[in-house]
């Protein structure tokens, strides 16, 4: 299935103030891979995202969803196919209660209402929130959001799921159950984060993003290994694969 | 200012209210958004000194409320929380006009007293009736209605904008307000300067936060159509509700049916 790869080559990104947050980033993610973006704050991370579902449009260079190229025409049914969670959920849910942002994207889709709320129906028990339906998203807990903000964007049935830093400001509990909740995905899954542990859990390929381009993209448990990689992009090795600070033995 | 940091979003419970299902929230949100605005137009158009008059048309808001069972306190409590701004339109009222019009024995009333009751009434009336029609019809169904009745579609999504927007700056307000009295101690920090910067933040914050709800909307297939929560259709109940509506206020308008009533009761007591 073409349809789930991900290419990016030669990217590059400006901002309108001069800021040259991409220069020059190429990848590209097959079918089903579960993919994650590493990197020290202001690397261009959501930079980067942001190009995959045509938000921004490269200063030069091609993104590619499956067989089709990004352009303003094909927008659409690139939007349809990259799903997209963003950091802060507070700016996703903008629906008065969690059905109808649940129900936003398939509607828009011009999905049947039989359709329309059988998939939002679905979205929502796979996330766990059903229960949530008539509640206003912004009386919600900080987990319960994000849930919610996955929940609207499965209801579109996208075929690559992206999300910037899905674990920020979540506690232990709830950080745990989006885990879980990610393992059970099909998709092909592309995270930026901060959570190497996370990233160590569900994702077998690491890119390294520092200033820009890439400077590391491979297995992660070997990008993790790699201590002067880590050092030189401000990145600190998982607490999983670190030393037992008692007894000073290393566990992998 | 308020302490619990969601009144502004309650608003919102207005749209949530919209999602329920009585027999007012099925009428199509057309037949409800002409009915009200008919509604709006014969109260504000009636003369300066009616009050007597008025009163029947409580019969609306009282009729919309209860069949389609909103929360008649919570209603009541947002109307109150606007007042100020009448309070303050019309409070100049008795002062500026203060020829005697009503007389009850020994006492009488001025112009600037009667038109500044009929002002409030006015103002109860208007502002009840837009949050009942949004409570039992929600935002974007009312601008998706405006767009079906042949409003540029360009004006609908914006109005809708402006509508999610100004809950999204509401929020910015409390919470920069609210950083502003924790480190300022007692009365220092209030100096205008330090209000015209924050006011400039709040801008700032609001655009970035509205340009990120507007991506999101993007991002999730937004390509500025609106779409009805049921089907929509002009049907029997359509037509009846408004032509029971409209004729009930033209009835208002042409007659007094308080001052009538109590000829009535008068002459029945003689
Ligand atoms: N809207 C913007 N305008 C100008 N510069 C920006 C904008 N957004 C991000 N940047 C800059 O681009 C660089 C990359 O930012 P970003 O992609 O947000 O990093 P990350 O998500 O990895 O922390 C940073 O230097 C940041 O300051
Ligand atoms: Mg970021």
């Amino acid at each position: 299935m073409s349809h789930h790869i991900v290419e990016v080559k030669g990217l590059q990104h400006t901002y309108a103030d001069g800021t040259h947050a991409l220069r020059g980033v190429s990848f590209r993610i097959t079918h089903g891979e579960s993919v994650a973006i590493v990197g020290a704050n202001g690397a261009g991370k959501s930079t980067l995202i942001l190009h995959l579902n045509g938000y921004l449009s490269p200063s030069a260079g091609t993104v590619r969803i499956g067989d089709i190229p990004l352009t303003k025409q094909t927008l659409p049914e690139i939007r349809r196919t990259v799903g997209m969670v963003f950091q802060d959920p507070d700016d996703q849910l903008f629906m008065p209660t969690v059905y109808e942002d649940a129900a936003f994207g398939p509607n828009n889709l011009g999905l049947p209402p039989e359709e329309v709320d059988n998939r939002v129906t679905q979205a929502l028990l796979t996330v766990g929130v059903e229960h949530l339906k008539h509640k206003p998203p912004y009386r919600l807990s900080g987990g319960e959001k994000r849930r919610v903000a996955i929940a609207s964007v499965l209801s579109m049935s996208p075929d690559i799921l992206v999300m910037d830093e899905p674990t920020t400001g979540l506690d232990p509990l709830a950080r745990r159950r989006l885990i879980t909740l990610m393992k059970e995905f099909r998709h092909t899954k592309i995270f930026t984060s901060h959570d190497l542990d996370m990233v160590l859990d569900l994702c077998e390929r690491t890119i390294v993003l520092h200033e820009g381009t890439v400077r590391a993209d491979g297995p992660t448990l070997d990008i993790f290994s790699n201590e002067a990689l880590l050092a030189e992009c401000s990145l600190e090795k998982p607490l999983s694969m670190q030393g037992c600070p008692i007894c000073g033995k290393s566990r992998s | 200012m308020t302490r619990n940091g969601s009144s502004f979003l309650d608003l919102n419970y207005l749209d949530i209210l919209a999602s329920g299902d009585t027999v007012i929230h099925r009428i199509d949100p057309r037949a409800k958004v002409l009915a009200t605005a008919l509604f709006i137009i014969f109260v504000v158009s009636s003369g300066k000194y009616e009050v007597s008059s008025l009163l029947p048309f409580f019969f609306f808001p009282v009729i919309l409320i209860s069949l389609g069972r909103l929360p008649t306190r919570y209603i009541l409590l947002k109307i109150l929380f606007l007042s100020p701004f009448i309070l303050f339109v019309g409070i100049f009222n008795p002062l500026l006009d203060t020829a005697p019009m009503l007389h009850y024995g020994t006492f009488s009333l001025s112009g600037g007293w009667v038109s500044f009751f009929s002002m409030i009434i006015r103002f109860i009336l208007t502002v009840g009736s837009a949050f009942i029609l949004i409570a039992t019809t929600g935002f974007s169904q009312i601008c998706a209605a405006l767009e079906k009745m042949g409003m540029p579609k360009t004006f609908a999504i914006q109005l809708l904008f402006l509508y999610r927007y100004i809950f999204v700056l509401g929020n910015e307000v409390l919470r920069v307000s609210r950083a502003r009295e924790l480190r300022s101690f007692g009365n220092r920090g209030k100096e205008l300067g330090v209000f015209g910067s924050i006011a400039g933040t709040l801008l700032l914050r609001t655009w970035d936060r509205a340009q990120r709800i507007h991506m999101a909307m993007l991002c999730r297939g937004f390509r500025g159509e609106f779409h009805f929560r049921r089907p929509c259709r002009i049907g029997k109940a359509e037509v009846v509700f408004l032509a029971c509506w409209t004729s009930f206020f033209a009835l208002c308008r042409m007659v007094d049916i308080p001052a009538l009533m109590g000829r009535f009761i008068s002459g029945v007591i003689r």
